[in-house]
């Protein structure tokens, strides 16, 4: 079951590679790394590269860290690069922030992003607004990661989506990667900014597994912030989606293509600053939209991209109404069958589309 | 003129030492200076200390008139600041620093340029100490071009090498401040932050965990809580439980200092710093001080406080006026010298509020500019899906 949802969430037939022979170019020395491997190298990386880097927050050191992302780290880098802090995130974050603008390059880990409201002051008004509010004589070169949204059966106050609450503020960019290859090229972009930069993680991700190209392999490997990536082509539909939605869409896609409708699923990658060209260029070309995120739909994701999408040209190319497909408007319960209920599922995504293209 | 002062002490100073006779000069006369003196000052009330610092401090004459310059010129620009604001120049939040003078003149005798500093929003003394001219400052209260921020901060929000702000929220400096003493720590260059606070602002959570982790890690940052006695509106008893604001980092020794006087500030200071430096971790240092204006320049300032309190501070313990006394009645400096001087003073600070209240307002092209640095010019939303802007860093 779990190699089945491999090849589904690598979004090609990896069967199909290994049986073509392939002697006219050089086939890729692919490797299977979890998102939580690939976040691990690119810090492991970072770390290495530059010795401003280190990384802050709870259980991060002698723990491996609370989901393990930091493994191995504490041991090669030691305490004065890798720091366990008490559970005091206001603090810890304030003191990150200060250490940023006093040209160091912290990473700051949030256990999880439900943590991180708790030191929210400290991330919009210290980090984000300052470059601004000093008319450019302070930068602030800091990251603020950990695991963002639902996971399973954390109940409301562990599962809420923050993506709209950051990617809502100038002067701060936002990531939200899904495979193991955005993992690893948008947190190493991350740590290379010299911006406050928020990394949207997965908890329900970290162990899934992805192809990682030798590309992506490299140590200088680095994904772009603020590009989107079009992870499937098709003519009939674009989604367009964020984080762990992106392979229930890829999914989705998979089971409406058995019925001749080809869904373009886009991975937007980054939330701030958006990719809406590439929305807007797939919208024009398939003629529907659906975007489908795991957070509340009142002022998401979804409900800005619409927005976008109703403002610039692409408007006059739908022949439907942009449509958001998003986490339902409670808080987080805790039963299975009522957690299950409470996100997206396969199905959902399904039924949108096709009520979208009316089939 | 100060340096032939400067020169003409030199010279009475070597001559002193050796036969202690007094020289004449022929061009303009001046008294021979006391070249520098003694004086006892009030000794600080320790928390986990064994010994405080000195219960005397020498004061030079070069640095006193370099003190009275600096505490001078920060009242004159604060009671410019209380003019233009009322004549609707400046708006908006404005926090005046007059009567506590000493502690910015004080703290910044105590510690070296390299050393960080970072303080909240009563910020326009710390922006001057820390090296930015009266003009740039009036010139941001005004939100022009000249600002030292281009007139995008304000009042709150301003800042200089080492120097972070100039913070809105009450409290959040204090982490900050604290990271950057880590960052002083990891990077090893020996140097220090000092992180203040107000009296409201003592009781905030994120202030204790700062005072935890800097312990724990054993930061090298001063906390300097200037108690003013009143937190907006609320006098410190009826908004803290204990008001002993020098021992409420419990495990961080505290001093209890002086903030009215300007050599009791720079003596603790030096102290603090020192303990700091060697490797001991934070130490605590709270400043009795007091302001002259309210909270703000919205706030009159004697709802919660009587005039007679304000009338006796000003004539008691003005620190201006107790700096000025202490040089003159020991001959290190004369009345005319201090009058000569301030004359200067009014005169440089009513330069810069004319510069500052002709100086341009910042360009509009400027608007969304200094969202990311580093980063190829992007464009930002206007108010409407048809105007865009442009933005670079």
């Amino acid at each position: 079951m779990a190699s089945l949802r491999c090849f589904l969430r690598s979004g090609r037939n990896a069967v199909s590679v290994i049986l073509r022979r392939e002697f006219h170019k050089t086939s890729p020395a692919a490797l299977q790394v979890t998102v939580r491997d690939a976040l691990n190298q690119a810090m492991d990386e970072e770390l290495e590269r530059d010795e401003r880097v280190f990384l802050l927050g709870e259980e991060v050191a002698q723990y491996d860290g609370a989901y393990k992302v930091s493994r191995g780290l504490w041991k090669k880098y030691g305490d004065k690069r890798i720091i366990d802090t008490p559970i005091t995130e206001m603090g810890f974050a304030g003191i990150a922030v200060g250490a940023a603008m006093a040209g160091l390059r912290p990473i700051c880990e949030f256990m999880t992003f439900n943590f991180s409201m708790q030191a929210i002051d400290q991330v919009i008004n210290s980090a984000a607004k300052t470059y601004y509010m000093s008319a450019g004589l302070q930068p602030v070169p800091i990251v603020f990661r950990g695991p963002n949204g639902a996971s399973a059966g954390v109940a409301a106050q562990h599962s809420q989506c923050f993506a709209a609450w950051y990617g809502h503020c100038p002067g701060l960019k936002v990531i939200s990667p899904w495979s193991a290859e955005d993992a690893k090229g948008l947190l190493k972009s991350a740590i290379r900014d010299d911006n406050p930069v928020v990394v949207l993680e997965n908890e329900l991700m970290y162990g899934v597994p992805f192809e990682m190209s030798e590309e992506a392999q490299s140590k200088d490997f680095t994904i772009p912030i603020g590009k989107a990536k079009v992870e499937r082509q098709g003519s009939h539909i674009t989604l367009v989606s964020h984080s762990r939605m992106v392979g229930h869409c890829l999914d989705a896609a998979a089971v409406l293509a058995k019925e001749g409708i080809e869904c373009e699923v886009i991975n937007l990658r980054t939330i701030r600053p958006m990719d809406i060209d590439t929305i807007e260029a797939s919208v024009m070309k398939t003629n529907h939209l659906i975007t489908v995120e795991g957070g509340w739909p009142q002022f998401g994701v979804g409900a800005e991209i619409c927005a976008r999408i109703m403002e610039g040209q692409a408007f006059n190319y739908l022949d439907a109404p942009a449509i958001r497909v998003t986490g339902v408007d409670i808080p987080m319960p805790y039963a299975k069958i009522l957690e299950d209920h409470s996100t997206p599922q396969i199905k959902d995504i399904i039924f949108s589309v096709k009520k979208t293209l009316n089939v | 003129m100060q340096n032939m002062l400067t020169i003409l002490t030199s010279v009475f100073r070597g001559s002193l030492s050796k036969n202690g006779s007094k020289v004449v000069v022929s061009a303009r006369t001046y008294a021979d200076f006391t070249p520098q003196a003694s004086f006892d000052i009030k000794k600080c009330e320790l928390h986990r200390l064994e010994q405080g610092p000195p219960g005397e401090a020498v004061l030079t004459r070069e640095d006193g008139l370099r003190y009275y310059r600096a505490m001078q010129t920060m009242r004159r620009m604060e009671l410019k600041a209380d003019q233009l604001y009322k004549q609707k120049i400046i708006r908006g939040f404005c926090h005046l620093y007059d009567g506590q003078e000493a502690c910015a003149v004080g703290i910044e005798a105590g510690v070296n340029p390299t050393d960080h500093l970072i303080t909240a929003y009563r910020a326009h003394g710390y922006t001057y100490t820390r090296g930015i001219s009266v003009k740039e400052i009036l010139a941001e209260l005004t939100g022009r071009k000249g600002g030292v921020a281009k007139g995008k901060g304000g009042s709150m929000h301003m800042y200089a090498k080492h120097f972070y702000g100039g913070n809105g929220i009450v409290g959040a400096q204090v982490p900050l401040g604290a990271g950057v003493a880590l960052a002083c720590q990891y990077q090893g260059n020996n140097q220090i932050c000092v992180t203040l606070y107000g009296d409201g602002a003592a009781n905030q959570g994120q202030i204790f965990e700062s005072f935890n982790m800097a312990a724990l890690w054993k930061l090298p940052c001063i906390f300097i809580c200037e108690n003013n006695k009143y937190g907006m509106g609320t006098s410190v008893e009826r908004a803290s439980a204990s008001t002993d604001y020098y021992k409420r980092g419990d495990f961080i020794p505290g001093l209890r200092v002086d903030g009215m006087d300007v050599l009791c500030v720079r003596e603790a200071t030096k102290f603090a710093a020192d303990y700091c430096r060697s490797g001991k971790g934070p130490i605590l240092m709270e400043l009795q001080t007091y302001r002259y204006h309210g909270h703000s320049m919205s706030d009159p300032g004697v709802s919660y406080r009587t005039r007679e309190e304000i009338q006796e501070v000003r004539s008691k313990s003005d620190p201006i006026s107790m700096l000025k006394d202490r040089m003159i009645s020991t001959n290190m400096a004369s009345v005319e010298e201090i009058k000569e001087m301030d004359v200067e003073i009014r005169k440089e600070v009513e330069e810069a509020a004319q510069f500052a209240t002709s100086d341009p307002e910042p360009p509009l092209e400027d608007l969304c500019n200094h969202i990311f640095y580093n980063e190829p010019p992007m464009e930002v939303r206007g108010t409407n899906p048809w105007t865009k802007l442009k933005s670079i860093s």
